[in-house]
């Protein structure tokens, strides 16, 4: 496939679809009146543009090489769904939404096949099981500049970053998400390696050394971040019962 | 485990593992990415233990802010952990990941023996000060209590 005469058609197309994700946030919180966090906000303005980067960096501007394919998976994959759920747009949507809406949202939530969905084993399978399937198998060629490959990526991404930084309503428990992740950066690095090893097929094997290498070290900064900030949330939660005696700042009745 | 000891011994695993990466792969290019000698079962384990390391570096670290928070760190525990762990993993990267599984060697192009006597001797070295240090440790709690 060859998008070389239409790349100026494609990033506008791309510009305008990502526009809806950006507009729908910002409506959601300016119906919260100013409650809402503006790092929240500036994580899901961050995970749009990386969206736009990673995107335009391989399926828009046309069809490259094996390094760009495997950079702009990191983006539309990695970085960009960790900023989305940082964003956390479902806690958002459910203060920014009437309460009968946000209560059928909920019950969304709460259904068995999203719960299913949500669960951090799920999430890990569908992405990095994904990955291999993609890498492993014949699959890589017919299939890796597909439109619906890169919605899969993003959305498994997205599924495996909520799920792990816990961003929707009742989380896994902490050993569960910390054991997923590093099983899935376990088996996202021995990914990385084997297609050092064996390049996918139709990608020159000088290609395939330096893709598996950044998408080796990529992941890794990536999941660094993620693991960071799963620790963070352990110390905190287990901080709220054992912190030493402070004066209670005096809160505002509301 | 004692949650000193596992602070300890966590964070053992993440340095060694990170000194690994940092001086012999990136550094010196001692080691290599892969080599063509690598078997499947190199390969996982290289990927586990990768991925582990990482994990072990930062819970470690909050594990010890942890510690300091409820005031119970106890540095001769946690260094005879650190030590544990840091001789634990360059043992088991220096005997099952080079030479059962030949993940990759030490260095390439030597005669690559004198390497692994000294890579697995600091090993066990790191090791034994560690088992000293929590022996130590356990002696002196029993001591004052």
């Amino acid at each position: 496939m060859s998008h070389h005469g239409t790349t100026g058609l494609g990033l506008l197309m791309l510009v305008s679809a990502l526009a809806v994700p950006l507009v729908a946030y910002l409506l959601a919180v300016s119906e919260t009146n100013g409650a809402w966090p503006v790092r929240r906000s500036a994580c899901w303005v961050g995970g749009l543009v990386a969206l736009a980067a990673g995107l335009g960096a391989g399926p828009v501007t046309g069809s490259p090489g094996f390094v760009a394919h495997t950079g702009s998976h990191l983006l539309i994959g990695m970085v960009a769904p960790l900023l989305l759920a940082l964003g956390a747009p479902v806690p958002l949507a459910l203060r920014a939404l009437p309460v009968g809406r946000a209560r059928a949202l909920v019950r969304v939530l709460r259904s068995r096949p999203v719960r299913t969905l949500g669960h951090p084993a799920t999430a890990a399978v569908l992405n990095v099981g994904g990955l291999w399937l993609l890498y492993a198998t014949p699959l890589y060629g017919p299939v890796h500049d597909h439109p619906l490959l890169h919605v899969h990526v993003l959305a498994a991404g997205y599924l495996f970053a909520a799920a792990i930084l816990g961003a929707h309503p009742r989380p896994a428990a902490f050993g569960v998400r910390a054991a997923v992740l590093v099983a899935a950066l376990a088996a996202h690095g021995v990914l990385a390696k084997y297609v050092y090893a064996h390049p996918p097929v139709g990608v020159p094997a000088a290609d395939a050394e330096v893709g598996g290498v950044l998408m080796y070290y990529g992941g890794d900064v990536v999941d660094l971040v993620l693991i960071v900030l799963l620790c963070r949330a352990w110390f905190r939660t287990l901080g709220r019962g054992t912190a030493p005696a402070r004066p209670v700042p005096a809160q505002s009745p509301s | 485990m004692e949650r000193n000891v596992l602070s300890g011994a966590l964070l053992g695993v993440g340095v060694a593992a990170f000194l690994d990466e940092a001086v012999f792969h990136q550094l010196l290019h001692w080691h290599h990415f892969y080599d063509k000698s690598t078997s499947a079962a190199g390969l996982v384990s290289d990927g586990v233990f990768h991925a582990f390391s990482w994990f072990a570096t930062v819970a470690a670290l909050f594990l010890f802010a942890d510690l300091r928070r409820r005031q119970s760190f106890v540095a001769r525990r946690w260094w005879g952990g650190l030590l544990v762990g840091a001789g634990a993993f360059q043992l088991y990267d220096g005997t099952v990941q080079h030479k059962l599984l030949r993940l990759h060697q030490i260095r390439y192009h030597v005669e690559v023996a004198a390497y692994d006597w000294v890579w697995n001797v600091v090993a066990v070295l790191l090791l034994a000060a560690g088992i000293a240090l929590l022996v130590t440790a356990r002696r002196r709690a029993a001591v004052r209590s």
